[in-house]
């Protein structure tokens, strides 16, 4: 596996590509994306969460109004990929600050000021570590970016109308269509019992 | 925690992720103040002054300023270091304050970052403008393959100083931006117009707040802050290294790096403050930028200030101690000479106006303390004039002694960034949150989390 798709591979999985098998029923949406569960208080959310994963769902994601730790935990989903991202954003710019100066100084454009070494290494320090540290905040940011799959302006849940609230005080649980448990019934009453105050559809 | 219990809080009781959210956001969607109007157009106008003075440099270059031979930097440079030591508060804040997990900085970081980016936009300016033949200076500053064949002088601690501010003002607009990206995502779900739902929905770039968003976004955040740490140390070490890496009694001094690291810190709090006063007033915000923040800068303000008097003490030790005519007698100039008032008003503002500070009476007073954030601010300005002028003007060879006067270019181009700086700062608290919403959010109900949630878990 190339280190690019070591990389990239996982943020794919859990909440893009298309809907997976699901049970027909009465009157579901046509295009189902997965079932959508509100509730109140993160402590709920996070309880609703284990719940849900000892039930056997694994393609599941919880939104809420702030970071919370304790969530992440919960819905397992592995180290981020960021640290690695910067650290060879910080090596590629090191390297970069240093034979910048090295090839112009030496190379291209050598000046001889009194038969001094034209590799001065000691006065290339501070731009070495400039750009160590431009590339890895570079890094850091595009990375995050991309790793969260950003920017894209319309996902399937927004659709839902009370998901605004996921930016103030509410906090959601997701469970994707995509999921093998997935069974378009079951998981809705399902949700129901984890003391949700609304479950609803999310269309694709 | 009993030391703790007498402190003004963080944030007011009786706030949650609701009432946050509502509260800021507002500040932003609710109709545009009088008061908003009034001051965009001041500074607006001072801001037209600039624009003039540049169209006049362009056309005169720097022959308009009152620089001179041997006077060859004036307040040209005194006012960039002046507005790369303020932009120094807001990464302070936003960094190393987030890895020392101090949570009081979360109501100011905000917008301590964005006066970070205006007071760096101010300074560069200056950089740009100062070097006289601006259509020659991309090549003299940037490495890139012109058709000379010409290459920057890297040894140059003045190359130094364009890789430390531009690797600066590039790394502090990414933190920004990266800490609104959910508060944008916030205005966007919280607009009533159809603009500001387009416009704060492409800027949020559809963020979810999801589990995975968060982590990754906390993962960066907390990297961000690490790399901001050592490089706003590094930004004004580099800025000293102009003048201590140069000859000139008064500027080839080993104190400098850290002497102008604390200075910077210095007067950016002390800027954070002149303007965080008025503007908590202005919008109601006491509730969250309470009086614990203002103590808290109060006590940055002197440390800091007592660090900076202690590098002026070894000035003064160093030149006597040196044995050394000329540093010497660059300290006799210093005190003595044509320029003596300003050493000794930058004492006034700088060393003395500080000590009220150990008042507690002072600290918790508004007004007083906005009266000494704007002296230091003055003070600060005044060290950089005696630094780099009282310097120049009296060096080895009395025959090529000089004075040097501002002329009106000079101040007209200082005003005008003022008005460049408070128009963007003005800007600013109408269109994008001055608190970081989510970060309030997270307090108002964190600890309480914590609590709960062992309960909750089966």
């Amino acid at each position: 596996m190339s280190v690019l798709s070591r990389l990239f591979a996982r943020h794919v999985k859990p909440e893009f590509g298309k809907p997976g098998p699901r049970q027909e029923g009465g009157d579901l949406p046509p295009h189902l994306y997965g079932v959508i569960a509100e509730f109140g208080k993160p402590e709920t959310l996070v309880h609703a969460v284990h719940a849900t994963r000892k039930e056997g769902y694994q393609v599941i994601e919880a939104y809420t109004p702030y970071p919370i730790e304790e969530l992440h935990d919960a819905i397992g989903h592995g180290p981020s990929r960021v640290p690695l991202l910067v650290l060879i954003g910080g090596i590629v710019g090191g390297l970069f600050g240093f034979f910048l100066q090295y090839w112009t100084s030496v190379v291209a454009y050598p000046l001889n000021v009194g038969g001094r070494p034209y590799n001065s290494w000691v006065s290339f320090i501070p731009i070495t570590f400039e750009c160590t540290i431009l590339f890895a905040g570079i890094a850091a940011v595009l990375g995050m970016l991309v790793l969260n799959g950003l920017p894209m302006p319309y996902h399937p849940v927004f659709s839902v109308p009370r998901f605004q609230l996921a930016s103030r005080d509410r906090y959601f649980l997701l469970i994707l269509a995509r999921d093998p448990r997935f069974r378009a019934g079951d998981t809705f009453r399902f949700m129901e019992t984890l003391g949700a105050s609304l479950v609803s559809d999310v269309e694709d | 925690m009993s030391a703790n219990a007498d402190r003004p809080p963080v944030i007011a009781p009786g706030y949650t992720p609701a009432t946050v959210t509502d509260k800021i956001s507002a500040v932003v969607l609710n109709k545009t103040p009088r008061w908003w109007y009034v001051g965009f157009a001041i500074s607006f106008l001072a801001a037209q002054l600039l624009f003039i003075t540049i169209a006049k440099l362009l056309v005169l270059t720097v022959g308009i300023w009152g620089i001179n031979i041997p006077v060859a930097w004036g307040i040209d440079i005194v006012n960039f270091v002046w507005w790369i030591g303020i932009g120094h508060a807001g990464t302070l804040i936003s960094a190393i304050l987030l890895l020392l997990r101090q949570t009081w900085r979360t109501s100011i970081n905000r917008f301590a970052e964005a006066m970070t980016l205006f007071a760096v936009a101010a300074a560069a300016q200056f950089v740009l403008f100062h070097t006289g033949r601006q259509w020659l200076a991309v090549y003299w500053l940037f490495p890139y393959p012109n058709t000379m064949g010409v290459w920057p002088q890297f040894r140059s601690p003045l190359m130094w100083d364009v890789f430390a501010v531009s690797t600066y003002a590039t790394i502090s607009a990414l933190f920004w931006f990266v800490g609104l990206i959910p508060d944008l995502a916030t205005l966007r779900d919280r607009s009533k117009h159809w603009f500001g739902k387009i416009t704060y929905g492409m800027l949020a770039m559809g963020w979810r707040g999801s589990a995975r968003h968060w982590h990754n976004y906390e993962t960066a955040s907390l990297l961000l802050a690490g790399l901001a740490t050592p490089l706003v140390v590094s930004v004004h070490t580099v800025v000293s290294f102009d003048f201590a890496v140069g000859i000139i009694p008064g500027w080839h001094a080993t104190i400098f790096p850290p002497y102008f690291v604390a200075g910077a810190i210095y007067s950016g709090f002390a800027m954070v403050m002149t303007l965080a006063i008025p503007l908590r007033k202005v919008f109601g915000l006491e509730d969250f930028i309470t009086m614990r923040h203002l103590q808290n800068m109060a006590k940055i303000m002197l440390a800091t200030g007592l660090i900076v008097a202690y590098g002026y003490g070894i000035e003064l030790f160093m030149a006597w101690y040196s044995g050394n005519t000329f540093e010497q007698y660059m300290i006799h100039n210093r005190i003595l000479g044509p320029y003596g008032w300003i050493w000794l008003l930058l004492l006034l503002c700088n060393v003395l106006t500080p000590q009220f500070l150990w008042l507690k009476k002072v600290r918790n007073s508004v007004l007083g303390l906005f009266f000494i954030s704007i002296i230091v601010n003055i003070g600060m300005w005044l060290e950089r004039f005696v630094i780099i002028v009282t310097s120049l003007h009296r060096d080895f060879l009395p025959s090529s002694w000089g004075m040097y006067t501002p002329t009106r270019w000079d101040w007209s181009f200082f005003v005008g960034t003022l008005g460049l700086f408070f128009s963007l700062m003005f800007l600013f608290i109408r269109f994008l949150p001055v608190i970081s919403i989510f970060e309030m959010r997270g307090i108002t109900t964190g600890h309480d989390f914590e609590e709960q949630a062992g309960e909750v878990k089966p």
